[in-house]
């Protein structure tokens, strides 16, 4: 095992971009291992405690650090009780809008509205599995005021310049009767978080 | 219903109609939860008894499988669809009845910040079939509306909702007003929400935490002394 091994376990709505952020700083396997857990679980929030738990006890004493690629996540403190207990850190945000954004322009954004709706380049991408099917909008299509009624706008907080997922994106906003909103974003500070414990 | 395969609604004994009622329900099914409904009133139910036997009944069974995973959010809100339409015919005849069983009034709101509202009403409907006479401020409420409300309905109970780990804790915030106004004392505060749990509800001084809509309608009623 080499000295100063540290292992990302993340959601797997963060992969693409984990990896991407990897090549940029220069990050090999050996320095950074990459372990993803599904991204389904953004919709049963209870079960990514006990999810993160399980690859914690099987693989913690492989690594010397441990960023978890997770916010808050609606976990109700679970998760950082988890981490508490394996020596391990996570993003210091409720949720990745939160930390693709920066806590700063997120709080803009829900600020200047708060019936908001984040899709980042991941939920794009996955638009029709993860929020369509995912809330079943493809069998109950009259549940979709129920479930987003009391938004305004769909927020699509883009890490990657990309025009086809924007155009993706603003057909989302049309399907869920959103607003459309542009922010490009970034890797935020899961950049910093990533250089940081990569690096040390 | 045309399928030979199909139930006749009409054709079955009472026993065999409310368990079928608390099957069609379970499966979402509107169209023949209201036509059960309407039966069962034809035949000289109560409506209190339609709604506590079947459509309460019926939700309580949901509320336990979607506990324990078995459901998830887009089936219970067609099964709340389901029990939303049998109520429609029972709402205006509890309303005009002498058997009305209120249990009081309960005032339910999303905190201020959040404007997530389905789980906030599916507790309000389930509170509804437990009897209390309900006062729903929405969402996104800062603690001047609950207590503005609490002025104007003289609520037996305080229920609060929260979606958001970023907003649960303004929970804590109503509750430490009503207890600085001195109306903590004697108005139960009762909160829900998908990150919550008891130890939170313990850590801000809730009354009670409402872990799904089926378990709060069963602890607001124990918190009038109406428990069954």
């Amino acid at each position: 095992m080499r000295q100063g091994r540290c292992l990302v376990l993340a959601c797997g709505a963060l992969a693409k971009e984990i990896v991407a952020l990897k090549a940029q700083l220069g990050l090999s396997d050996e320095d950074v291992a990459l372990q993803c857990l599904p991204a389904e679980l953004h919709n049963r929030p209870r079960e990514i405690a006990p999810r993160v738990d399980e690859v914690l006890t099987a693989r913690r004493h492989e690594f010397d650090r441990v960023l978890i690629g997770y916010g808050e996540c609606g976990t109700g403190g679970a998760l950082d009780e988890v981490l508490a207990r394996h020596d391990a850190q996570r993003l210091p945000h409720a949720h990745c809008y939160e930390f693709f954004a920066g806590t700063t322009q997120f709080a803009e954004i829900v600020e200047a509205e708060l019936g908001s709706f984040f899709l980042t380049d991941y939920l794009v991408r996955n638009f029709e599995r993860l929020v369509i099917t995912g809330l079943g909008l493809d069998r109950f299509p009259h549940l979709r005021d129920s479930y987003f009624g009391n938004y305004r706008d769909l927020v699509y907080l883009a890490q990657l310049d990309d025009e086809a997922l924007q155009k993706q994106a603003r057909a989302a906003a049309e399907r869920l009767g959103l607003n459309y909103v542009y922010r490009k974003v970034g890797y935020g500070d899961l950049a910093a978080a990533l250089a940081e414990i990569g690096h040390v | 219903m045309s399928d030979g395969e199909d139930i006749i609604l009409r054709d079955l004994n009472d026993a065999d109609l409310v368990e079928q009622m608390k099957d069609d329900l379970y499966d979402g099914l509107a169209n023949e939860v209201h036509e059960a409904t309407q039966i069962l009133l034809d035949r000289g139910w109560d409506a209190n008894d339609v709604l506590s036997d079947a459509l309460v009944e019926g939700m309580r069974i949901v509320g336990i499988d979607f506990r324990d995973g078995i459901l998830f959010v887009p089936e219970v809100l067609q099964c709340a669809g389901a029990m939303k339409s049998g109520m429609e015919l029972l709402r205006p005849i509890l309303a005009n009845s002498e058997n009305k069983a209120s249990l009081g009034t309960y005032v339910i709101g999303t905190v201020k910040g959040d404007i997530h509202d389905i789980g906030k009403n599916l507790v309000g409907m389930m509170l509804e079939g437990a009897g209390f006479e309900v006062v729903d401020l929405g969402i996104n409420n800062p603690v001047e509306n609950y207590l503005a409300a609490i002025d104007k309905h003289n609520p037996s109970v305080l229920g609060m909702s929260a979606l958001l780990t970023t907003t649960m804790p303004y929970m804590g915030v109503v509750i430490e007003e009503l207890d600085k106004r001195g109306i903590l004392a004697n108005l139960p505060v009762m909160v829900g929400g998908a990150p919550l749990n008891q130890e939170f509800a313990d850590a801000i001084n809730a009354t009670s935490y409402g872990r799904d809509a089926a378990v709060s309608a069963e602890l607001a009623r124990a918190l009038v002394g109406r428990n069954r």
